[in-house]
């Protein structure tokens, strides 16, 4: 079994979230140095606030002040800090309960090392230099050992609040196309196009994934099918999608290569849009150094009958 | 109408030491299908209900369950839905789609590629997008504060000594039938007495991590304390959560337990479904419970409590 390919791949979806009236008014404290918590209707301080009572469902809205300063109510150390995490440097992960709070609040404590956290300890917020409106804003904790700290002043709103967070993420991949497309892409850099036969129906699959779609068996019997193939259907494509290199119109089709019994996408080239049709004879052109054909092009054969390609769509 | 009684008789999992690497998600699915299917006696595509549990964001790719389906026999179309968490939610699926009369079989099935990402992060963009996401904490860290609030409330001795291998890649499948069909298909059913699914307050900070409130609901709705199990099949991320579990479950410590170790992500909750089921197929035991978790620090809990035949 030859190498399987694979390639990096990189996922990053940029969120906007709206905040509603609490979180807004919670990350906007963050950004002044001040943490509101909400109060329950049983009088107890959540911090961070949630819009709703975890435990009866009640909406929630009475912001209170809490304090800086709190102490660590369970903790892990962190020997190997991950991009993105709040400090470079190994760290205590620690829930802390802040002076005025009743629940704890997760966060990074800077210490030198696991020996020098104990659940219990007192810790104060280190405060990030530019905040904006984040839970970011709170950098860190750190070991404190003065009084319990006064809550922060808060009369009730604040200018310019926050109201939308926005949430980058980046996740880095190794794409495996698996066995079978790993066969297919290797024979597609010949210039050999190949599809897999199911042995209960008989039918070829290309590209071939392992596996026949209808019979839900392995389909590992190689066939190299094509070049030459016949347009099943098309479409004229007008608008020219974002980052397309491909000058618009163009036509769009699907071809059923020849001993294949499923059709795969290609461009069409070679011809006025308006006189590609169904039934048209076309074989793959490649350029450059790309393992896909760039496009299909007439071969100049007589059209196929419908009734060759009718059901292989 | 009486809902029918409705059991486990067929259970197939890739095995843990498989060479997996770079499989894409049908070909790790396919011999576990084929296996699951054989044992039930049925073609593909003729289970009259599917349903499937895995993660977009281990794989990194959108809608990547429908590759899988691939490996199924979806054509002539098949009445099929997904959860997108562990296979054990599926299964909980297919148990009410069963009760309702509308099938009287289901195909459930579970696959997990942790190995083309990094779980450490991938896993932290389930959490809170304000106040937990952006601080990037992975699955370990999290199982980590529990662990340490276990240890200070007296209930574990000392951290686990590092973490274990971690999860591989693998699927799973299991076969569920109602009434006669069941017994038709298996010689000794695994009879689903109760299943419910419960979860904790969604801020770690507000719960105490020393304890599973909703794990002892799930295991109260689904019958588990009426009459002692033979065994339990646990699922645990991390192996210091056996302890918050044990105590949910009121397992005495002479108690057959099984925990899960390191399955494959989406696919070790339902490998315990299957085990236990296993069990009762093999004559081995006739009342066992199988708990299934999702989420951080046993955020989400599963309870199923599985029968063999009376008398």
């Amino acid at each position: 079994m030859p190498e399987i390919l694979s390639a990096p791949l990189v996922v990053e979806f940029p969120f906007t979230r709206s905040l509603g009236p609490v979180r807004s008014a919670f990350l906007t404290g963050l950004r002044e140095r001040v943490v509101l918590g909400v109060r329950t209707r049983d009088g107890r301080v959540l911090v961070p606030p949630a819009e709703y009572d975890p435990y009866t469902a009640e909406e929630l809205g009475e912001l209170v002040p809490v304090a800086a300063t709190g102490c660590v109510t369970t903790w892990t150390w962190n020997p190997r800090p991950l991009p993105g995490q709040p400090l470079g440097t190994p760290f205590a992960w620690v829930l802390v309960r802040l002076d005025g709070a009743d629940t704890a609040l997760l966060h990074a404590l800077d210490v030198p090392g696991p020996q020098a956290v104990r659940t219990g300890m007192r810790v104060h917020i280190r405060w990030a230099r530019r905040r904006t409106g984040a839970i970011t804003d709170l950098a860190c904790f750190e070991p404190y050992d003065g009084p319990p700290g006064q809550p922060g002043r808060y009369d009730g709103e604040f200018t310019d609040l926050v109201t939308l967070l926005n949430a980058p993420a980046r996740l880095d991949y190794t794409y495996s196309p698996g066995r079978a497309q790993t066969r297919y892409l290797r024979a597609l850099a010949e210039h050999r196009i190949t599809g897999e036969r199911c042995p209960r129906c008989r039918k070829v699959s290309v590209p071939p994934r392992g596996a026949c779609p209808t019979c839900g068996v392995a389909s590992e019997e190689e066939v190299t099918v094509g070049p030459r193939g016949t347009v099943t259907t098309f479409c004229v494509v007008n608008i020219k999608g974002r980052d397309q290199r491909i000058e618009v119109p163009y036509v769009y089709a699907h071809i059923v290569l020849d001993g294949a019994d499923l059709a795969l996408h290609g461009r069409i080239a070679g011809l006025p849009c308006d006189q590609v049709r169904m039934g048209l004879r076309v074989e793959p052109v490649w350029s450059g150094d790309g393992r896909h054909p760039d496009h299909y092009r007439p071969t100049g054969e007589p059209d196929a009958g419908y009734q060759t390609f009718q059901g292989r769509w | 109408m009486e809902p029918p009684q409705v059991a486990v008789v067929a259970y197939a999992r890739s095995a843990p030491e498989e060479d997996t690497a770079g499989l894409s998600e049908a070909e790790l699915l396919l011999p576990v299908l084929g296996e699951v299917l054989q044992q039930a006696g049925l073609r593909p595509g003729e289970p009259e209900f599917t349903c499937s549990g895995s993660s977009d964001y281990l794989a990194g790719r959108p809608f990547s369950f429908t590759l899988a389906l691939d490996a199924v026999g979806a054509w002539p179309p098949i009445a099929e839905s997904h959860v997108e968490t562990d296979g054990a939610w599926a299964l909980y699926e297919a148990w009410v789609k069963l009760l309702t009369g509308e099938a009287r079989t289901a195909l459930v099935y579970a696959h997990g590629k942790a190995s083309a990402g990094e779980p450490e992060r991938v896993l932290s963009r389930q959490l809170d997008p304000y106040c937990l996401a952006p601080l990037w904490p992975g699955p370990e860290a999290l199982a980590g504060l529990q662990e340490r609030a276990l240890i200070d409330a007296g209930e574990l001795a000392e951290p686990a000594p590092g973490k274990g291998p971690p999860a591989g890649d693998g699927a799973a499948a299991v076969v569920l039938a109602a009434g006669e069909t069941a017994r038709r298909i298996c010689g000794r059913p695994a009879w689903i007495h109760g299943i419910d699914h419960r979860v904790e307050p969604q801020a770690l900070g507000v719960r105490d991590l020393t304890d599973s409130p909703s794990t002892r609901l799930a295991a109260e709705r689904a019958g588990a304390y009426r009459a002692s199990v033979d065994v339990a099949e646990l699922h645990t991320p991390h192996p210091a959560q056996e302890v918050v579990l044990r105590k949910a479950l009121a397992l005495g410590a002479d108690a057959e337990v099984h925990a899960s170790g390191a399955d494959p992500l989406m696919v070790a909750g339902l490998i315990r479904l299957g085990e236990a089921a296993a069990r009762i197929h093999r004559g081995e035991a006739g009342r066992v419970l199988a708990h299934a978790t999702s989420g951080p620090c046993l955020q989400q809990n599963l309870v199923a409590v599985l029968e063999g035949e009376r008398g």
